[in-house]
């Protein structure tokens, strides 16, 4: 876990558009950027007070999408808190399931087969190449490749999607991991079928980043833009790949080792500058350290049941006491803290969520920096406005 | 050189382009409506209610109204009440039944979890999934009528479930009536054979 055996994160320093400054200094311009502008990912709004085209204050706004996820947790039986995870980061359902199945489990003892533990990786890490893949499709639509790489990255979402429906009966609102393992096996064949993308998967990688990885204009318009210093991120309590690519190698599937992690071979690529490039090139590569992982686990996968025999559904009152329990998503640490006071609600539930807190940064990022480079600095932070509002 | 990586990159969107007419790898589109993917066995969209005989929709639902669906829903989209008299169901048991059974498909969130707390296999997920309406209340607000489907649709959009829910549902069944016809044995074992003497009666305290 150490930078050095790691390739080089950028092939060679691109040339730089400095943002050219108006030498006239007027008045500054306050524009209210969203909520429904389509380069702020959903309904978020940023007040931006701009010097010419210069950033000088930022401030994002949000709670249009608030829908009182944790209340509603609250007032309903922990099964049927289940369903309304799918709609936190609606892009990583099946990692939403998991963190929330991981704190039901802790806080009532519950132990999960083996070919569960195996089914979860596998999905969460599909669930990360197809968070990944958006994510790189998406920045670089912010940054004004109109289409094609949103194009192709959704080609190969839609694989993954269509074998998570098929495998769960939806696309995105998937609603699969229970307390005690997954709801239903791998249908005959899903398996297989999971082998072939995961083989055709760095091929797609390889063009991908011919595509983009050296082009120009991509690092024009990222190199040390939106530059985060690790001490700032650890100290903001920033998470996931935009923590790693500051250059804190910390990654929660190594150091919490849930799941059956610590059985499989990976390492954690992290940045050396924390630009928006270093974003997304650490993405680019925890997603070729994904492709190891779902063959690790593709090839050990047992035979066996998905579901605990002694698992209940309903009637189910775990013993009064409190868990956090958390998991590397795609976008960072997701977390649920639960209070039980035995009853068949929990008393408190509470999300974590990884695209909020590492929202909060944002107008540190963007201070000095042109508003088209706010918009791209806003696509490499990854967020869902879901799981920002709840 | 400057530049170089921007053609690598037109390269790729070239290969991309000509593909796409000539690669069946490439032809991504489903030229919906005229085409149509095969939907998988899996897929749910929103719920039904299996009746057992396709002619008595209404007499053979395997729902008893015990309203666990409507108390577990998540969105609480399910309106159930019950009935005041009995029928008998598949088992011959006499079962109370849903007079009115309501499921507002525009709330509905297709999670599943009525599907799965339903300890009488009564509520399946259908696969039907062009139900534009022009009214929220007439075309979405599903009554029992309309909700009910027999056996035999089941079978057509889930066949291994549906499989196992019969095979379930008969291993049940044969218990039961094993268990019926024990009872009766030894009703009429009891009757046939000389009824016990009484214990002889013990003598009265004194008052």
């Amino acid at each position: 876990m150490s930078a050095t055996d790691l390739p080089p994160l950028a092939p060679s320093p691109g040339p730089r558009i400095r943002a050219v400054h108006d030498e006239f200094h007027g008045d500054l311009l306050e524009v209210s950027m969203g909520p429904h502008h389509p380069s702020t990912h959903g309904v978020f709004r940023m007040n931006v007070t701009l010097d010419g085209e210069t950033v000088m204050k930022l401030k994002p706004v949000f709670g249009y999408l608030h829908r009182n996820h944790e209340k509603i947790g609250e007032n309903t039986s922990y099964l049927s808190s289940m369903p309304y995870t799918d709609r936190l980061d609606y892009l990583c359902s099946m990692t939403n399931n998991w963190a929330y199945a991981l704190a039901v489990e802790r806080l009532s003892g519950q132990a999960v087969p083996e070919r569960a533990e195996y089914l979860r990786v596998i999905l969460a890490e599909l669930t990360r190449l197809l968070n990944h893949t958006c994510l790189a499709g998406f920045l670089l639509q912010d940054g004004g490749a109109s289409g094609t790489p949103l194009m192709y990255a959704f080609r190969e979402r839609e694989k993954i999607l269509d074998l998570f429906e098929s495998l769960s009966g939806s696309r995105m609102m998937c609603n699969f991991q229970r307390f005690g393992g997954c709801r239903t096996d791998a249908p005959a064949g899903w398996l297989d079928s999971v082998r072939r993308l995961v083989d055709g998967y760095g091929k797609f990688l390889d063009e991908y980043e011919e595509l983009l990885t050296g082009n120009e204009i991509l690092m024009a318009r990222t190199q040390r833009i939106g530059r985060l210093p690790a001490a700032l991120a650890v100290s903001a309590g920033i998470t996931g790949p935009m923590l790693r690519a500051a250059g804190v190698p910390y990654d929660l599937r190594k150091v919490e080792g849930y799941g059956f992690y610590p059985r499989f071979e990976f390492r954690v690529p992290i940045g050396a500058d924390g630009d928006t490039y270093d974003r997304y090139m650490v993405r680019v590569l925890e997603m070729r350290e994904s492709i190891k992982i779902l063959q690790q686990a593709l090839r050990g996968i047992p035979e066996g049941p998905v579901m605990d025999p002694k698992a209940r559904l309903r009637g189910f009152r775990p013993k009064p006491g409190e868990v956090y329990s958390r998991i590397e998503g795609p976008k960072g640490e997701i977390g649920f803290y639960l209070i039980s006071e035995g009853g068949p609600n929990p008393y408190r539930y509470r999300v974590r969520p990884p695209s909020l807190i590492n929202l909060t940064l944002l107008e540190d990022l963007c201070l000095g920096h042109s508003i088209a480079d706010a918009v791209v600095i806003l696509g490499s932070i990854d967020i869902v406005l879901g799981e920002v509002d709840r | 050189m400057l530049g170089t990586g921007l053609l690598k990159g037109l390269g790729v969107t070239a290969k991309n382009l000509v593909g796409s007419f000539y690669d069946p790898k490439r032809f991504v589109t489903t030229q919906y409506p005229e085409e149509r993917t095969k939907l998988p066995e899996a897929y749910r969209n929103f719920p039904f209610l299996v009746s057992e005989s396709p002619e008595d929709p209404m007499g053979t639902l395997r729902c008893v109204a015990c309203q666990i669906c409507e108390k577990e829903c998540p969105p609480q989209c399910i309106y159930i009440e019950k009935s005041r008299d009995k029928k008998p169901d598949a088992n011959g048991k006499m079962q109370i039944y849903p007079a009115v059974f309501d499921i507002d498909t525009a709330v509905c969130m297709s999670c599943q979890i009525c599907v799965e707390v339903c300890p009488f296999d009564a509520i399946k997920m259908d696969q039907v999934f062009e139900i534009a309406a022009t009214d929220r209340f007439t075309g979405l607000l599903l009554d029992r009528q309309a909700l009910a489907k027999p056996n035999s649709y089941f079978h057509q959009i889930h066949p291994t479930e549906a499989e196992e829910v019969d095979g379930r549902l008969a291993a049940a069944r044969r218990a039961a009536e094993e268990k019926a016809r024990a009872a009766a044995a030894a009703k009429a074992a009891a009757k046939a054979a000389p009824p016990a003497q009484p214990p002889a009666e013990a003598p009265k305290p004194a008052p």
